[in-house]
């Protein structure tokens, strides 16, 4: 038949539809959805809640019913991150609360690392437990000794724990991992980081450049809903990825970038830009500084140039270039987020920044308008301790331009090196999943294995918890109070997390941890109240609210204190770098010793029969976090593998076919991956979803689903400028079959 | 009145909230679902052209579903919203089979189920809960005999189609393209 | 390349990858129903005829098979029924749009007939058999009176019975291979050549056996006659019937239907009916066996491959 039924029979593969389908069923009855199919409109209560299924932080309202079920979870109008709309995992939500394999009571390890046994214990008893461990630690090798990594709201209270104990080894992989480069490069250009969420003035953009962001598929809520707003306004959208992402599909310019080769096409731009003089000339001439270097070092980086490297048509390069121009200066050439891929991460996001610059976006209507937020007082405590023992001293004079902990430093500083041992002792890991969030899971579990002791506070059971020591069971963001999310934005607001149920069996939010863990260690002065609601409302009154009021209206927003978030024509402004403006030409970067202006180096490509591996986002999942939540599971059960069709030719490989991945170093992926042929992505890539091939049974739903990315990802380029881990130098190979595997193994 | 929902595809990010937030409005059981997301990629890389659409039952102006009930179960109401009535239905399947759509599924407690066009919701003066959520406003939702109501406007604003017309059952779900 | 795929939603194993909503108890039920209806067909038409002596098996006891063969087959439906507790709910109302309410009307009618026809003749095969009670001696009675009018509509219902079990499927413009006007006719032939093949399996006398053979033969041929329109049909129509009609033309029901329903089910036994007419010696038992089994694979085959069959978008 047509190709929709072979097609369906694919994305409703056998063996998972029936889980989904028993699973669900089963869930029916435990009461994710309500027996009774009598829809209600309005819930019988709504509790304000900020979402914490990914770092945008939406507001929204938790409903529940009589019976105080959680029902649905639905946007706060008043909210700018959301404006009432959250996204699918938002939404999703509920299946957070409801997943039948959270972890509900503390757990204490009885073998060795790596073997998943553990028994049940008491809180107080895994508390004195900690807390002995962390004061041996501490007194045997310094605080500098115990490393946190955290990812997520509670993990503010820990860090305050660790602050109070004298440590700064403190990272999310939010840096790193994550948006390390474009902060970095932003800094050193305008003195400034685009901010999360970022300021992009999308609804309002005449042209929007993306460079690898794949909005659409990347859900962060904000970015999404003004990316339709901008398609609706008939602003020009200029995609540049190698695979034809969802946002290229609505894209007026597709640009199918050969990977790892974007620097070129962006010094290209860049050359157009200046010697057409398409920039904003008034801008340039009285904000930015180092216009005549800039001009001579791209004098050589011509549309051409770039055609050989890029594989783009220099036509396109100079048609968008002057898109580009023509919106100028309404135009924006997006930051992107996760932006570590290639080791020289920092130079590209300097390219982007750079373009802005030239274009004059930054501060102006449709380009990036400045944040503003609320200051939200802290409780007055004792001045933290000193730190004697500080992240930066395992590389000394490495990464100066990082300003924030290089979370892959904590990991190398916990295996001992020949000469020195290792600095790390102790890990105290809050809400992120290491061994798939870092590259090169080996190597993580490694420094694991180094450690004298390891905590995981998590909801999950997930690969870090595999490897803890004591496992804390923290309740989800819908049954805990939490930090006042405060993010700055187009005006200042605040939003409020609290419970809408109490938490599931003996989980407790991180607050309370932390703080009994503070009583135990001699630091209960950082921890002033008790109750973290107390010291809320102290807040809130502060700022002119109250928990009473928030608790009604979840969300509070000011009018701006600092006037117009885009330059007034003219206006004299002093820019947070060395010569006070914006640096074309970067003093920091030079003063660092690297290269103040970007260039192109060429990357290794694959060898024969291998292919780069590319990840990115499904809209539906965030990371590794949700693919355990049954209704998001419900969307999408596994990632798939995407192979060109030649390439599937070549190998016989049909849609649906499970197959393994080898990498350039021999590592075989755990899991089949089911392969989807589709002309979306390019002959010399594969391309999957990051966040799959769980290795912890205890995930009834994820257990072995689809491969890790991460695991394939032991090629690591490091960012000289601030530590990042580039992760896609990486190429791999299919093993067809399993008796292949076993002789590749 | 005539209700009746548009969607733009070319707005359409095929993020499938407006499933999960179906599922959770309408107690839909998990692994199963009134509304779901279809993309179609045609061309051969890089030149490519894709089509996301979100569909649902089309509430057919002419129903087959309707017709072929034994019971009367399935029914149309004010506004055009095609409806089952879960006290008359014996769970025969009829009309999951007559749908061209497959907009139906057999609810696990045994009568079948479908989108509703969160009729519940409208009481309310609300919206359906997909078009409430969809974080790129591509559902637009209203009566075709108002005017100016949403969904009447962007139709006569925008190129449209409709699924499977040569079936005969008069959809009144939309496609922008 | 074209690709097209569902992204999210839809993972309903009984909507995709395809329509899986009607399991073995539908085909039984047609199968049966159409069975009972060619029986009774017979019977009635017989009776009517005057001929109640001469063919007294397909009169008086071949129709004991139809009571049973209705009720297991309405017990297959039932069985099928997702939400039985409101199976009344059928008998609430008549709707004369969905072939489903009126068959299931029908099928009440019918059934009981068949029942009231029986019990007539049930002292041909239990000899010994006395009503208990009074009231079902008058009932007796009263329809031996009436019986010639028990006939007519027993006639009447029975072909309705048998083009009811093909309108059940052929109005399903959702699945292209079903919307066929042919399948009522085809349904009804298929049904009566069961019951022809009852009857011969039944009939110790050679002269009623030779007549159904006679009378099986012409419906066999109607029936290759039925199915070849059926496929030009589709064939001359539009991509989806062409489709549809390929399941059976290369695809993956053209084994299962060409060799069990139509050589093994139809041509078979018509060739060995003509031989047997023709003087040979064959056993009475194989064609007859032959038709019933090609007609119970010809509903599954029918049923199964419909659900496939769909259009596309
Ligand atoms: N649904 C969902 N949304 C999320 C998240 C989530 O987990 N789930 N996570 C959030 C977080 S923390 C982050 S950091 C962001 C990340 O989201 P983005 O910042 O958008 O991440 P990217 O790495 O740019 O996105 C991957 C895209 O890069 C393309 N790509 C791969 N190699 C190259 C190359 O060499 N050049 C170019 N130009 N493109 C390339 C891939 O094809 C893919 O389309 O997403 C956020 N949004
Ligand atoms: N290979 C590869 N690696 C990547 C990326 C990639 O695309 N590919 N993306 C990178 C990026 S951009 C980022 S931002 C990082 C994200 O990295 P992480 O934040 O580590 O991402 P997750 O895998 O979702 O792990 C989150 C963990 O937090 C737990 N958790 C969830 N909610 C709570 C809570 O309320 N309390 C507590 N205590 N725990 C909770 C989850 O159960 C899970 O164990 O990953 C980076 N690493
Ligand atoms: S973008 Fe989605 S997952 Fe992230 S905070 Fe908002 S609703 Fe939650
Ligand atoms: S919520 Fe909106 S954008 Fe997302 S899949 Fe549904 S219709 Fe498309
Ligand atoms: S789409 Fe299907 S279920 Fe909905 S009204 Fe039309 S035929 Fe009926
Ligand atoms: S399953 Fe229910 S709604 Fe559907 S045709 Fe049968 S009785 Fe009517
Ligand atoms: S209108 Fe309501 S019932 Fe229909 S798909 Fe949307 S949310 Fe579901
Ligand atoms: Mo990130």
């Amino acid at each position: 038949m047509a190709t929709r039924r072979q097609f369906i029979r694919i994305s409703a593969m056998g063996a998972g539809a029936v889980a989904a389908g028993l699973g669900g069923y089963k869930l029916f009855a435990s009461g994710v959805n309500g027996g009774e199919n009598a829809a209600k409109a309005v819930m019988a209560s709504r509790t304000p809640t900020y979402c914490e299924i990914c770092f945008w932080k939406c507001a929204g309202w938790v409903h529940t019913d009589e019976t105080g079920r959680i029902k649905k979870i639905t946007g706060n109008d008043e909210d700018q991150h959301s404006s009432g709309r959250l996204c699918p995992r938002g939404t999703g939500g509920v299946g957070m609360y409801y997943d039948e394999a959270r972890l509900t009571r503390p757990l204490i390890r009885t073998e060795e690392r790596g073997a998943q046994s553990f028994r049940e214990a008491t809180w107080e008893e895994a508390l004195d437990y900690i807390a002995e461990k962390t004061k041996a630690v501490a007194e045997k090798y310094g605080a500098g000794s115990l490393a946190l990594f955290n990812h997520g709201s509670g993990g503010k209270y820990f860090t305050d724990l660790f602050k109070a104990l004298g440590s700064d080894s403190i990272a999310a992989p939010s840096f790193a991992q994550c948006r390390g480069p474009r902060d970095t490069a932003f800094i050193a250009t305008f003195g400034e980081q685009p901010g999360s969420p970022e300021n992009t003035d999308i609804r309002d953009t005449r042209c929007l450049v993306l460079i690898g962001s794949h909005i659409g598929e990347n859900m962060h809520n904000g970015q999404v809903q003004e990316m339709s707003d901008a398609i609706d306004n008939g602003a020009t959208i200029i995609t540049v990825d190698p695979r034809f992402s969802t946002a290229a599909g609505k894209s007026k310019y597709w640009l199918p970038v050969k990977p790892a080769t974007d620097i070129a096409l962006l010094l290209a731009w860049i050359h157009e830009i200046v010697y057409n003089n398409y920039y904003d000339r008034q801008y340039v001439e009285k904000y930015c500084y180092g216009l005549e270097e800039l001009k001579s070092h791209v004098a050589g980086f011509t549309p051409e140039w770039a055609y050989g490297i890029t594989t783009i048509n220099p036509n396109l390069i100079r048609e968008t270039a002057r898109e580009m121009a023509n919106a100028s200066p309404s135009v924006i050439i997006h930051p992107g987020r996760h932006v570590t891929w290639y080791g020289d991460d920092t130079q590209r996001l300097r390219a982007v920044a750079i373009l802005n610059a030239l274009l004059g976006s930054w501060g102006r209507r449709g380009g990036f308008f400045s944040l503003e937020g609320k200051d939200l007082p802290s409780y007055p405590h004792p001045e933290f301790p000193k730190v004697t023992k500080s992240w930066r001293d395992w590389n000394p004079g490495k990464y100066n331009l990082a300003d924030s902990p290089v979370s892959n430093v904590l990991v190398d500083a916990s295996i001992p090196e020949p000469g020195r041992d290792a600095m790390i002792k102790a890990w105290f890991v809050y809400g992120t999943n290491l061994p798939l969030t870092i590259p090169d899971t080996e190597h993580t579990i490694k420094a694991i294995q180094n450690l004298d002791f390891i905590v995981a506070i998590d909801t999950m059971p997930m690969e870090i918890t595999g490897w803890a020591d004591v496992v804390l069971p923290e309740c989800t963001y819908l049954e805990r109070y939490d930090v006042l999310r405060a993010s700055p934005h187009r005006k200042p607001a605040i939003a409020l997390r609290m419970p809408a149920r109490e938490p599931l069996g003996e989980s407790k939010p991180a607050y309370w941890m932390a703080r009994e863990l503070a009583l135990r260690l001699g630091k209960q002065d950082y921890f002033h109240f008790e109750k973290l609601e107390e010291m809320l409302d102290w807040q809130l009154l502060k700022v002119g609210s109250s928990l009473e009021e928030m608790k009604k209206i979840g969300v509070k927003t000011w009018e701006r204190e600092t006037g117009s978030p885009y330059f007034a024509d003219g206006e004299d402004i002093e820019f947070n770098t060395n010569t006070g403006k914006i640096e074309l030409y970067s003093t920091s970067l030079e003063n660092e010793g690297f290269d103040p202006m970007p260039s192109y180096t060429p990357h290794p490509e694959p060898p024969e029969g291998y292919y780069r591996l590319i990840y990115g986002r499904a809209p539906m999942h965030t990371f590794s976090r949700t693919s355990n939540n049954a209704n998001l599971f419900d969307l999408m059960d596994e990632n798939t593998l995407w192979v060109n069709p030649r390439v599937a030719k070549e190998w016989g490989l049909s849609n649906g076919q499970p197959v393994y991945l080898k990498n350039q170093d021999d590592i075989l992926s755990d899991f089949p991956i089911k392969v989807r042929v589709t002309e979306r992505i390019r002959w010399d890539s594969v391309y999957m979803v990051h966040g799959f091939g769980h290795r912890d049974k205890k995930l009834t739903r994820a257990y072995g689903r689809g491969a890790s990315d991460t695991q394939m990802i032991t090629n690591v380029i490091v960012d000289p400028v601030m530590g990042g881990t580039g992760m896609r130098g990486n190429f791999v190979t299919f093993i067809t079959d399993i008796k292949d595997k076993e002789a590749a193994s | 009145m005539r209700y009746a929902m548009a969607v733009d595809t070319k707005k359409c990010v095929g993020c499938s909230d407006c499933v999960v937030a179906c599922q959770t409005e309408n107690d839909v059981p998990i692994g199963f679902c009134r509304d779901w997301i279809v993309e179609t990629n045609d061309g051969t890389y890089p030149q490519l052209v894709t089509e996301i659409r979100s569909e649902r039952c089309n509430h057919c102006e002419n129903a087959p579903c309707v017709r072929c009930c034994p019971t009367g179960a399935s029914h149309i109401t004010d506004g055009g919203i095609v409806l089952v009535n879960k006290r008359k239905c014996i769970g025969c399947g009829a009309c999951i089979a007559s749908c061209p759509y497959d907009a139906r599924y057999p609810h696990p407690d045994g009568f079948v189920d479908k989108c509703t066009f969160c009729e519940h919701r409208l009481k309310e003066g609300m919206k359906p809960a997909c078009v409430s959520v969809c974080p790129t406003r591509c559902l637009y939702f209203g009566d075709l005999d108002d005017v100016n109501s949403d969904v009447s406007r962007v139709l006569a604003r925008r190129k449209h189609k409709s699924l499977i017309p040569e079936a005969g059952t008069n959809p009144q779900l939309y496609f922008l393209i | 390349m074209n690709e097209e795929l569902i992204v999210s939603g839809r993972n309903n194993l009984l909507v995709d990858p395809q329509l899986h909503i009607w399991h073995w108890p539908i085909p039984l039920y047609l199968f049966l129903g159409g069975l009972a209806a060619g029986i009774l067909f017979f019977a009635s038409l017989f009776y009517i005829l005057g001929k109640e002596k001469e063919y007294a098996t397909a009169v008086r006891i071949a129709p004991f098979v139809a009571p049973f063969a209705l009720v297991i087959g309405l017990a297959a439906l039932f069985i099928d029924l997702r939400h039985k507790a409101f199976f009344w709910q059928l008998y609430t109302t008549i709707r004369f749009e969905s072939p489903m309410s009126w068959g299931a009307w029908t099928l009440l009618v019918i059934t009981t007939a068949s029942f009231i026809w029986s019990a007539l003749h049930i002292k041909d095969i239990l000899p010994a058999f006395n009503w208990k009670y009074k009231f079902l001696k008058e009932i007796e009675l009263f329809f031996n009176k009436h019986k010639l009018g028990l006939a007519w509509v027993i006639l009447i219902f029975a072909i309705i019975t048998g083009i009811y079990t093909g309108i059940l499927l052929s109005a399903f413009n959702a699945r292209p291979l079903w919307n066929t006007s042919v399948l009522g006719p085809l349904f009804l032939a298929s049904g009566i050549s069961a019951g022809a093949a009852t009857i011969i399996l039944m009939s110790r006398d050679v002269r009623e056996r030779t007549l159904f053979a006679k009378l099986d033969l012409m419906v066999l041929g109607i029936e290759m006659f039925l199915i070849v329109h059926m496929f030009m049909g589709f064939l001359a129509g539009t991509q989806v019937q062409i489709e549809a009609a390929q399941l059976f033309l290369g695809g993956e029901y053209t084994m299962v239907f060409w060799i069990f329903v139509v050589f093994i089910g139809i041509f078979l036994p018509a060739l060995l009916d003509i031989l047997e007419l023709r003087g040979y010696h064959i056993p009475a038992l194989v064609p007859g066996v032959l038709v019933l089994l090609g007609g119970i694979i010809f509903r599954f085959v029918f049923v199964f491959a419909g659900q496939v069959s769909r259009w596309l978008y």
